[in-house]
């Protein structure tokens, strides 16, 4: 699997940490437990397309959003994360 | 249909033709009392105990493939109680002792080998850390022995003992453990439900979850509608899209393992090895294939095969432990999808829908855990309350963070584990 990082070009995924849902860039605000609880561990799980938080770790250290589909490992879209709305 | 050496006898001289399936394949019925979405390991053992042990025989397993074709059918048939927890510790001793009985229970050979299961310790600290753990796994009533390094030596003379970055500073061995035939258990299991009366029904997809006011009332499948007072989903590695049916989402996210297996070779190991510092484990099976295994790819995924990098990684940590099994081809290798829960332990509980109950989670350990995680998913599901070795086993931990079990101390959330 290579990652076509928006400020480095395409590189080896051992370049990248992943990290999980992109639903981590949507923080719920302190004291609401349900909603936090949801944001730690309940996940979408989907079988097809994902957005993903990953970041460029041996590299320019960005935060990424990765649209992937987790059955082919075909990389769709990759986006800084500080430049994107989930 | 009994099996013992006569018949094996008669059968070779005669062309093996007397042998018949063990189970039957019946259509199913429209209505049970219980419904097990899964034919593998977890769900045929539970369908397996709800008739045993619960008389409960009006029971349907329902199969979108053939009887055993997930990661029952592919996985490193690893069998061992050396947990710690609590919670962990007691559940995984009960399987333990079930695997030990479980050949004479089902008149099925499993091929059950207690060779023992060693984990390699590599720094002061964690040999204090396992000599902890092999308290906690006496005190379970399992067995544990630490073994100093010139005892790994002498019983394990091929291993890298002066290893600059890792040397061997001895192991924590639990001779219970062992290994076992992986689709043998799948088998076993379900012509033991079967004879019991329970109907095993393949090429069966469930797609729909029927639920009425917040009481389960079937399932949809793709051979038609079938309805049941309760229903039990046991499909590890796809939980999260059949409990979606029933508008339930859990605390799972799904990753690849890989394994791999060599050419057969004479055999050469012993006992089932594990190297936590280089994220490699290892045993031999009875065929001759070295079986090994490493760490997940890291990144969500369903799609059963996993990236270059891990099987590197899994090649380079084995070659540093056992330098001579480089010369050793690789036959075949394989990705399996995994239930990871956020503090890597499972999950064997009701749901929000009544009579709907859940048994996932497994992480990448679930083969060990087939005999107690169908017993206690059968008393789950047939008493309405959690047995006793597996109640620590709730969704509820993960909103509370009471009772977390998080096993290899790293964390309770998603890809920590």
């Amino acid at each position: 699997m290579r990652i076509n990082c928006p400020l480095c070009g395409e590189r080896d995924r051992r370049e990248f940490y992943y990290l999980g849902a992109a639903d981590y860039l949507d923080r719920p605000s302190e004291g609401a437990s349900e909603a936090m609880h949801r944001y730690l561990h309940i996940r979408k799980n989907p079988t097809q397309l994902t957005k993903d938080l990953w970041q460029h770790e041996a590299g320019c250290a960005a935060w990424l959003v990765i649209e992937r589909n987790v059955t082919t490992h075909e990389i769709l879209s990759v986006a800084l994360a500080n430049e994107t709305a989930k | 249909m009994g099996y013992n050496a006569l018949r094996i006898l008669k059968e070779g001289l005669t062309g093996n033709s007397g042998w018949k399936p063990i189970w039957r394949s019946p259509q199913p019925k429209s209505e049970y009392d219980m419904i097990i979405v899964g034919g593998g390991g977890h769900g045929l053992s539970t369908a397996y105990y709800l008739a045993k042990n619960h008389g409960i025989t009006n029971v349907a397993v329902l199969e979108k493939g053939h009887i055993g074709s997930g990661n029952i059918g592919r996985n490193t048939t690893i069998v061992r109680a050396n947990y710690f927890l609590p919670g962990n510790s007691e559940f995984y001793s009960h399987s333990l002792k079930l695997w030990e009985g479980l050949e004479q229970e089902l008149n099925y050979n499993v091929m059950m080998s207690q060779r023992g299961v060693i984990m390699l310790c590599h720094s002061d600290g964690q040999r204090d850390a396992f000599a902890r753990r092999g308290n906690a796994m006496i005190n379970q009533g399992d067995d544990a022995e630490l073994w100093s390094p010139e005892k790994v030596r002498a019983e394990i003379p091929y291993l890298d003992f002066d290893n600059t970055r890792f040397p061997i500073y001895g192991g924590l061995m639990h001779g219970r453990g062992g290994s076992a035939r992986h689709d043998a258990v799948a088998w076993g299991y379900a012509r033991g439900a079967d004879r019991l009366g329970v109907d095993l029904i393949e090429n069966c997809e469930v797609t729909g979850i029927d639920v009425v006011g917040g009481v389960v009332k079937g399932v949809h499948t793709s051979r038609g509608v079938i309805r049941a007072k309760k229903v039990g989903i046991v499909t590890a590695g796809r939980s999260s899209q059949v409990a979606a049916m029933a508008g339930i989402e859990v605390p799972i996210e799904s990753h690849v393992l890989q394994a791999f297996v060599s050419e057969g070779l004479k055999p050469a190991i012993d006992h089932v090895i594990s190297y936590g510092m280089g994220h490699f484990y290892i045993s031999q099976s009875n065929k001759g294939g070295l079986v090994f295994g490493g760490d997940l790819d890291f990144y969500a995924s369903y799609a059963q095969r996993g990236n270059l990098p891990m099987m590197e990684h899994v090649m380079e940590a084995g070659m540093t432990l056992m330098p001579a099994i480089g010369k050793a081809k690789v036959l075949r290798s394989w990705g399996g999808i995994m239930d990871m829960t956020p503090d890597g332990s499972f999950v064997i509980d009701r749901t929000a829908v009544d009579g709907l109950y859940m048994d996932c989670g497994w992480c990448y350990g679930g083969f060990k855990a087939v005999p107690a995680s169908g017993w206690c998913m059968a008393h789950l599901m047939a008493e309405d309350r959690p047995h006793e070795v597996a109640k620590r086993h709730t969704f509820e931990r993960f909103e509370t963070g009471e009772g977390l079990m998080d096993e290899e101390g790293t964390g309770s959330q998603h890809n920590l584990h």
